[in-house]
């Protein structure tokens, strides 16, 4: 029980990398396993969130929010984001600005035989696509978001970042 | 029903410095009318995503108005994105629907329920601030001045004539020249002293 807890991956470490980073919105469409970063984005001054109505919007809201001079996140589930595959080819790899994706990973776990179809097929798209991905799990695996986004910058591409579920860190 | 070029000639006297943003097949004919091309943006396409991109720019640049020409078979394809904007609630967003009742790129087939749908009416009751729906150029020319000065986000819905495209696009004529979307970008952001 110790060792579980202290795997945990802490919502205000995620908030606290978005602002180090200069992270100015984020766009969203909050999930079961994330409820309670919702609930701590939305309390932050620095921060503003923008929900959307279906997780390709997050993409091309984030390149209108990028042209404006913003840093923008978006912050979906899995399941969004393959049903997101266009926009991501249009609004993002092809626009070619810097873009951090956290992408909830529904599914994932690291012990036994992944059944969940959302996990098996996460990789497998986001390598289709050619994005790069990082997994975060605890809150140790935190430079990694520095990481990513500092790829993204460089390479003015999205590169993503996979939450793992495994410890239910996000829910309350 | 109301001509491409004709609309973007009465919107153009009063687009003062408005960031315009324009879509489909009728979109083409604001290159002849435009004279701040820096302000022109190209946010390219993906279903019906240029709504979005239109919508993040506005919270983006608060302090310039956004104007998007949309279509409505993009429109379509994300109809939550009314939500969203509504939601939101950009008092900077203009936005203009052309429906031609059909996708015309792809050779006139007519969108679902394409002649009795109400965009407008379904756009306020999503939350825009007004709607409004023309179907002569005449009406249009007289409004359009006041409803750029409204606070938005506001929803205009315009019958259009339908400038179908039947040909193979590999054998269609060229629009012109055609602005990248990475060119006027960078020209936009030079405009605004964005680095």
């Amino acid at each position: 029980m110790v060792n579980q807890q202290a795997a945990l991956l802490r919502p205000e470490t995620l908030l606290e990398e978005f602002k180090r980073l200069g992270i100015t919105h984020i766009v969203t469409i909050p999930d079961s396993e994330t409820n309670y970063l919702y609930e701590l984005m939305i309390e932050q001054d620095w921060l503003t969130v923008v929900p959307a109505s279906r997780e390709g919007e997050t993409f091309a809201i984030a390149l209108g929010l990028s042209v404006g001079g913003k840093v923008p996140v978006c912050l979906i589930q899995n399941t969004g984001m393959m049903e997101s595959g266009d926009s991501i080819r249009g609004m993002a790899l092809d626009a070619g600005f810097p873009l951090l994706m956290v992408i909830g990973y529904r599914g994932w776990n690291r012990h036994g035989v992944v059944t969940d179809t959302a996990a098996k097929y996460t990789e497998p798209f986001l390598n289709a696509m050619g994005v790069n991905y990082y997994l975060v799990e605890q809150d140790e695996d935190a430079e990694r978001i520095s990481i990513a986004y500092e790829e993204a910058k460089k390479n003015k591409r999205p590169v993503a970042i996979l939450v793992g579920d495994e410890y239910h860190g996000f829910n309350r | 029903m109301i001509q491409a070029d004709d609309m973007f000639k009465a919107f153009e006297p009063h687009r003062e410095d408005s960031v315009v943003i324009v879509t489909g097949t009728g979109g083409k004919h604001w290159a002849d009318h435009t004279t701040k091309q820096n302000r022109d943006l190209n946010m390219g396409g993906a279903m019906g995503h240029t709504t979005s991109a239109a919508l993040g720019l506005a919270l983006g640049l608060p302090d310039e108005k956004v104007v998007l020409f949309d279509s409505e078979g993009a429109l379509l394809m994300n109809l939550g994105i009314i939500a969203t904007i509504a939601g939101q609630a950009p008092k900077n967003f203009l936005h203009l629907l052309m429906d031609n009742e059909c996708y015309a790129t792809t050779g006139g087939q007519p969108v679902p329920n394409s002649q009795d749908i109400n965009y407008a009416g379904m756009a306020k009751e999503a939350g825009y601030t007004a709607a409004y729906s023309f179907d002569n150029i005449e009406d249009f020319t007289t409004n359009i001045g006041k409803i750029m000065k409204e606070d938005g986000p506001v929803f205009v819905a315009m019958k259009m004539v339908p400038e179908v495209e039947n040909e193979p696009i590999g054998m269609r004529p060229k629009r012109g020249a055609v602005r990248s979307r990475a060119e006027t970008i960078t020209a936009l952001r030079s405009e605004l002293g964005i680095s």
